[in-house]
């Protein structure tokens, strides 16, 4: 459907652009200046908030890239993102490697272990694939569980913040530009991937694998792309986790945050990259909400030992109500509420014409 | 001896555990992955029975055993049967996110706190010595021999009663049961319910043995590569598939490193899914209906 009138694309090249008109391109610009003017008016609470959802925006991102987009299920996530973590702190204690090195090695790390987790993708489908990404989770758990006991760091391993030549990156505010960065990086990755032969291929294997193979499709090598590329952004942001927060520990990489990527995906709306960042910014926002919901009560102190289950009850329900009612998600929500005031006066699409 | 006995229980759990993920499995064709949740919800019921029926511990296991069979059918009912027609995956998800929920819930009602429901009932666990020099706990023992009759009770159940059979038609062929009669939500919410019952039996008797907790969602998801290895739609697999899984566990525990406790039931299954995807006694064409 077209969004301005007498607007025609008449080259393949226009057809596939990422920003198609003036107004998008002005109010892309808009909304990139907002967000660049954000941290000099927010909250300390307010920035760590955003940092939060930046680095959740990569991990769910490159979750929709495989789930979403080539229809591989994952539920080792959490595994990847502590592999990332993992690299980093190991690097750190043991060579005091710099910045620039653990991120890129953690992103290494993340691509070999892509090649892992995507293996049984070969010969495996939907549920024995899911199940084989859980167990692969749990190795990867243990290994890093391993490393902190046998080398003495049982609570946990403190990462020093990494510095840019001199220049300690310890600001939250310059990390906000870091990982703003980081985030824009990923999605602009993501959708140029998406709009590729690559692109293509995924949503053909995801849609038949069978015909995408019969059309001449490699499909082993694009499942194993969709994982490596999936799991090395994974693993980055698993980096920038552990730099940020300045700590890695194995508790906090549960099978519950592999299960909260999940629902980013979910919550978002399956196959769209704007889904995966609208997930990301609800999951992370979803436990402070709670928390001041409960806040607001007549009697904060009688709950306060109640908001972690809450937290846990509201979050699957949440997402059992998504799944039963909005399968499509809040970009589904989104798209309803654009194309009432695209179509206005009128309620519903023309039946026939492009889509 | 001690090892010999070790395994027998463990194995024993994982096979009570593991059934409630086939019989689910080979009806409906869902992966319950709420599996070790609901256990765990079944489990605590025993809790609020034992306080209800103080000192009447085995009316209070009972009343907690049907109540566990209740939910499991409210489970379907509320729930699961919305998720039928579905694809496959959005059902799993579904069930992953039902166990977020119980998880919340259960802390909410019965505190985080770890609680000996064998306390409450007034029920000693003492240990039995046995012939050769390895000692059972008499909840073991139980436990062991309770696993033996569930699996000849579901046996004899799918083999012989009617609602077996309707059982396992409409696992093989969900639209020709249903154009002969059957009625497929009845027999789904039927499997979700004995699932739920025999898991819960699993989690009352490790809360008896060794006391109640959030942890034991995780022994519920040790025993998912019981049944997998097993084969998914076979109860005799995932016997099988226990001993397996249970005598790695404790041999590896025993021999190489206690840490490795939480790791090896997946490993066996990541070696499994490798080389037989399907499981040692699994139907081949499976595969390819997911």
């Amino acid at each position: 459907m077209p969004f301005a009138s007498g607007y025609f694309r008449t080259t393949y090249a226009r057809d596939i652009r990422l920003v198609d008109t003036r107004t998008q391109v002005a109010s892309l610009a808009v909304f990139v200046a907002l967000l660049a003017a954000f941290p000099f008016f927010a909250s300390a609470f307010l920035l760590d908030l955003a940092n939060q959802f930046f680095l959740a925006s990569i991990g769910a991102v490159a979750l929709m890239l495989l789930t979403g987009y080539a229809g591989q299920v994952s539920l080792g996530h959490a595994g990847l993102l502590a592999a990332g973590a993992f690299t980093v702190g190991i690097l750190v204690k043991e060579v005091n490697a710099p910045f620039w090195v653990t991120v890129p090695a953690a992103a290494a790390v993340g691509a070999l272990l892509g090649v892992v987790f995507g293996l049984p993708s070969l010969r495996l489908r939907g549920l024995y694939l899911a199940v084989s990404t859980l167990a692969l989770y749990f190795v990867v758990a243990y290994v890093g569980s391993e490393y902190e006991t046998q080398r003495g760091f049982s609570t946990g391993i403190v990462v020093d913040p990494p510095a840019i030549g001199t220049f300690p990156v310890d600001d939250p505010r310059v990390w906000y530009f870091v990982l703003f960065a980081a985030a824009a990086a990923t999605v602009v990755l993501c959708l140029n991937l998406l709009r590729a032969r690559s692109g293509r291929a995924w949503r053909a294997i995801r849609d038949h694998e069978t015909v995408a193979e019969a059309l001449g499709i490699n499909v082993p090598a694009y499942k194993l792309a969709a994982f490596v590329i999936s799991s090395a952004l994974t693993a980055v942001a698993g980096a920038l986790f552990a730099d940020y927060r300045g700590f890695v520990s194995v508790e906090a990489f549960s099978l519950f945050l592999s299960i909260q990527y999940v629902a980013m995906v979910i919550i978002g709306g399956m196959g769209s990259i704007l889904g995966a960042v609208l997930g990301a910014a609800f999951v992370t926002l979803f436990p402070y909400a709670i928390e001041a919901l409960i806040a607001s009560l007549p009697t904060p102190e009688r709950y306060a030992n109640l908001v972690f289950a809450v937290n846990y009850a509201a979050f699957g329900l949440v997402m059992v109500l998504f799944l039963l009612f909005e399968p499509e998600g809040l970009v589904g929500i989104w798209r309803r509420v654009r194309d009432w005031f695209l179509l206005w006066p009128f309620r519903r699409r023309p039946l026939s014409g492009t889509k | 001896m001690q090892l010999a006995v070790n395994i027998l229980v463990l194995a024993s759990i994982y096979a009570l555990i593991g059934c409630g993920y086939v019989l689910i499995y080979r009806t409906s064709r869902v992966l319950n992955l709420a599996h070790g949740e609901l256990m765990m919800v079944a489990a605590y019921l025993l809790l609020t029975t034992a306080s209800l029926f103080s000192g009447h511990p085995l009316t209070a296991f009972v009343a907690s055993a049907l109540l566990g069979l209740v939910v499991g059918v409210a489970v379907y009912v509320v729930l699961m049967r919305k998720m039928t027609g579905e694809r496959v995956l959005a059902a799993v998800l579904a069930t992953v996110a039902l166990g977020i929920l119980l998880r919340g819930i259960v802390v909410l009602i019965w505190s985080a706190q770890q609680q000996y429901p064998g306390q409450a009932l007034g029920w000693p666990n003492p240990a039995l010595e046995l012939p050769g020099g390895g000692r059972i706990s008499v909840a073991a023992a139980t436990l062991v021999l309770t696993t033996a009759a569930v699996y000849a009770s579901l046996f004899a159940f799918l083999r012989y009663t009617r609602w077996g059979i309707r059982m396992r038609a409409a696992g093989q062929n969900p639209l020709l049961a249903a154009q002969r009669g059957i009625r497929l939500h009845g027999v789904y919410a039927l499997a979700w319910g004995l699932s739920t019952f025999t898991g819960g039996l699993a989690g009352r008797l490790i809360a008896l043995d060794s006391g109640l907790e959030q942890t034991m969602v995780v022994i519920g998801l040790k025993a998912l590569p019981a049944a997998l290895v097993g084969g998914l739609d076979s109860l005799v697999g995932a016997i099988v598939g226990a001993l397996i899984v249970a005598g790695a566990e404790v041999l590896l525990i025993h021999y190489v490193n206690p840490l490795l406790a939480d790791v090896v039931p997946f490993l066996v299954l990541i070696a499994m899914l490798m080389v037989r995807p399907w499981g040692l006694f699994g139907t081949r064409e499976e595969l390819d209906r997911v």
